[in-house]
């Protein structure tokens, strides 16, 4: 059985984990099984991270470079570094906003320019989002992640109403209101 | 029973509970922490549970509970049953009674450790059965059948899931919460338990009586598997065997080993139904090995012949290519598009906020040509700041500090160690190089946590990891009677106390001990500790690079090349005293 692939990059602590969370409830709601495998440990510390969905998988749960049909990268210069994971035609959702990694300014390296990160995204599909505007419009910051998701929602092989439900399910009640704000945003800039 | 979306060690932690769990004891490492932490914050089943100092603690703890009948666990990472070897090759010869679980979690391609070990090796080395989960469902299975296994061949039982089992999430079917209970009792038994040599040698001698009867009791459970479907055949074992699932031609044949020891008849009986096999495996060539013995006159392709890699981790795609070399599969189904190139790498970092910057950073300052061995923790992230010279493993900093001070290096020794690095293995080393009279300061890293692996209370924290309040101990008074007379305690945060504390100790000769406290700031976040955030006067600033050089990541520059600190501030304040223009200031004041 072929699954949907779907990878979830971004820097660790903006959320990645919750957001294949959300989609793991989603899936169980639909009765679609689902595999995945996320960076945790050390490397999570500000470092690079990623998070591999498989919907609809059976085997293991790695997706293979140039096989993921989407990417959600919470980072922009993320989006990049794992471009090569997604097939030739994969979309990319991908929040318009990179942040400058420490090693730029320890080791003096060349930080790439946001028209060089986008012109290395040419080819794809995709979708750029304001998360941090979004975000903020919501009424916080921290849902930037729930953003990305909404923004994603339309190109997933679930519904819109499991992924809300499964936010429901997995967010604090007193966060509640604050997260389903930032799915609706989300998920009405991921259809422009 | 329900269908829940659970991360592998969470899976594997509630068939502890289904199997009705008594008693759990770890020291946590990535990728085995999860285990304990899911059982200590579930509620469905009451039971002991700690975080024990370290893994050789924590199997002894384990196993005598097993001795009073209970059902217990010991869980840890590869490197970690290093630390438990010496009770681990023992507890074979006394044996098991209550079931006993010793889970060691292995990470093929080193993601959060300093080698790639197999634990399969030290099953083999003490004569132990051992499951190796191919998925995650497969480990929640496979550790609920471990209890019973331990308890009907009267051993301990390894459990060695990797990597991509334990931090990889499936929709996982669940069993009942088990509501048996037993209390500990201890029936003496000294030809059992006092290993004499006059008792050994005849345990020793029943331990290969038992062999037999285990590599049955192992084929029994099922997880041993193979379909004969043409002349050529896979062998897999762990996560390996959803990989070559995922890709294996039809017609061609497939054996799944999930449990050893490996019963011979039963793997030779499907070697010698082919002409070709083809072992793929993650870590060491045990399969292989065993399979070779057997496979006389077959072509056999594996990591012995370089058909698969003999070191890092399989993916679909890698076994794919494996297939290739063995004349399986004639193209790689899987493209390998080139990544991009000149990206700034993006490695983890020490927080922001993080005391354990200030120290390094105070270090570097008083001994510019300082040696520094640091340790197995956040901290090692220090390599990054110059200041971790060597790491070998848990406690060792102390040991190749005064190894390298005593072996004439004229150079001043400095070495980092965290608060739960040193109650593992880090006091032994100091009262060593006390005693021994080695020139050197050991800075202990006291966030009062064992942070890397997920914020785990150790001794120093106060809290057990059932939630009560314990009797936090005092590195000080530990210190001290190891021997070390230069006791000094700072906060990291005071940039100018910690520079004069380090200067003190470079003054004196002997063994110094600096003891750097100030709460890990994501434990202190959560705790509600809020500092006000720092911020940049432009117009003081002088673009010198001061504060971009302390590595802090809510330090960045502003399109004028000037500094700017971003929201990730935490409040430490350091920043302030490193600028030499005095350009950062709290927010809020001019």
């Amino acid at each position: 059985m072929s699954s949907y692939d779907l990878l979830i990059v971004g820097i660790g602590g903006q959320g990645t984990i919750l957001a294949s969370n959300i989609i793991g409830e989603a899936c169980l709601l639909e009765g679609v099984p689902i595999k995945g495998v996320e960076t945790h440990g050390m490397a999570q510390r500000g470092g690079s991270v990623e998070s591999h969905v498989r919907i609809g998988g059976t085997f293991g749960p790695l997706i293979s470079p140039g096989g993921a049909d989407l990417m959600i990268a919470l980072d922009l210069m993320e989006a990049v570094r794992y471009r090569h994971y997604l097939k030739p035609q994969g979309r990319i959702i991908v929040n318009d906003h990179a942040v400058v990694p420490t090693s730029v300014f320890m080791q003096k390296l060349p930080m790439p320019a946001r028209d060089d990160l986008l012109a290395a995204l040419d080819g794809h599909p995709v979708t750029l989002v304001d998360a941090a505007g979004l975000a903020a419009e919501a009424g916080n910051l921290i849902v930037q992640n729930v953003v990305m998701l909404g923004a994603a929602a339309p190109h997933l092989p679930l519904k819109a109403e499991s992924l809300e439900e499964a936010v429901r399910r997995l967010v604090p009640q007193k966060f509640l209101d604050l997260n389903l704000r930032a799915f609706a945003l989300g998920r009405e800039a991921g259809r422009s | 029973m329900a269908k829940q979306y659970l991360l592998g060690n969470e899976a594997i932690a509630h068939a502890c509970i289904e199997a009705g769990l008594d008693f759990a004891s770890g020291y946590p490492g990535t990728p085995s922490s999860e285990v304990i932490d899911t059982l200590r914050a579930q509620k469905k089943r009451e039971f002991y549970i700690e975080w024990s100092v370290n893994e050789k603690v924590a199997f002894e703890n384990a196993l005598a509970a097993s001795w009073c009948g209970q059902r217990s666990m010991v869980t840890m990472k590869h490197v970690g049953l290093n630390v438990a070897a010496d009770p681990l090759l023992t507890s074979a010869y006394t044996g098991a009674k209550g079931g006993f679980v010793v889970l060691s979690a292995d990470d093929p391609y080193a993601h959060s450790s300093q080698n790639e070990q197999d634990t399969r090796r030290y099953a083999h080395f003490a004569k132990l059965p051992c499951m190796n989960p191919s998925s995650v469902q497969e480990a929640h299975d496979m550790m609920k059948d471990a209890f019973a296994l331990s308890e009907q061949v009267g051993l301990p039982v390894l459990f060695r899931p990797t990597t991509r089992i334990c931090h990889s999430k499936g929709d996982v079917d669940l069993g009942e919460v088990s509501d048996e209970h037993r209390t500990g009792v201890f029936e003496k038994d000294p030809k059992q338990y006092v290993v004499i040599p006059a008792h050994t040698r005849v345990l020793h001698k029943k331990l290969n009586e038992k062999q037999p009867m285990v590599r049955k009791a192992v084929m029994d459970l099922g997880y041993n598997t193979a379909e004969v479907r043409g002349e050529t055949a896979v062998v897999a074992s762990g996560i390996a065997a959803s990989y070559v699932q995922e890709v294996i031609p039809e017609g061609v044949s497939f054996m799944k080993v999930g449990c050893f020891p490996i019963d011979g008849a039963w793997m030779e009986a499907f070697v010698q139904q082919h002409k070709k096999v083809l072992v793929v495996e993650e870590g060491a060539p045990i399969v292989e090995e065993r399979l070779r013995q057997l496979a006389c006159g077959v072509e056999v392709f594996g990591q012995m012949n370089g058909a698969v890699p003999m070191e890092g981790e399989l993916s679909p795609a890698a076994v794919a290519a494996s297939m290739v070399k063995a004349g399986i599969l004639k193209d790689n189904p899987f493209q390998s598009p080139a990544p991009a190139e000149g990206l700034p790498p993006r490695p983890p970092i020490l927080c922001a906020g993080c005391g354990h910057r200030a120290t390094f950073y105070a270090m570097k300052k008083v001994f510019p040509d300082g040696i520094f061995p640091s340790d197995i923790g956040c901290y090692t992230l220090g390599l990054q700041l110059g200041t971790v010279d060597t790491t070998i493993c848990m406690g060792a900093s102390v040991t190749v500090g005064s190894g390298i001070a005593n072996a004439g290096e004229k150079r001043p020794v400095v070495a980092t160690i965290g608060d739960s690095t040193f109650l593992h293995t880090g006091i032994q080393g100091l009262l060593n190089a006390v005693y021994n009279g080695a020139d050197m300061t050991l800075v202990i890293l006291d966030n009062r946590i064992t942070a890397m692996t997920g914020h785990q209370p150790n001794p120093n924290t106060g809290e057990t990891a059932m939630g009560e309040a314990s009797v936090p101990i005092s590195l000080e008074a530990i210190c001290r009677a190891c021997g070390a007379s230069f006791v000094e305690t700072i906060d990291p945060y005071d940039l100018t106390a910690t520079l004069e504390a380090l200067k003190a100790a470079k003054a004196r000769a002997g063994t110094k001990v600096i003891i750097a406290r100030q709460a890990c700031v994501i434990t202190a976040r959560r705790a509600g500790v809020r500092r006000a955030h720092y911020r940049v006067d432009p117009e003081t600033c002088t673009a010198c690079g001061a504060c971009l050089r302390f590595g802090c990541p809510a330090i960045g520059k502003d399109a004028d090349e000037k500094a700017e600190i971003n929201e990730l501030c935490s409040g430490c304040g350091v920043c302030a005293d490193i600028c030499p223009a005095g350009a950062i200031v709290k927010e809020g004041r001019k």
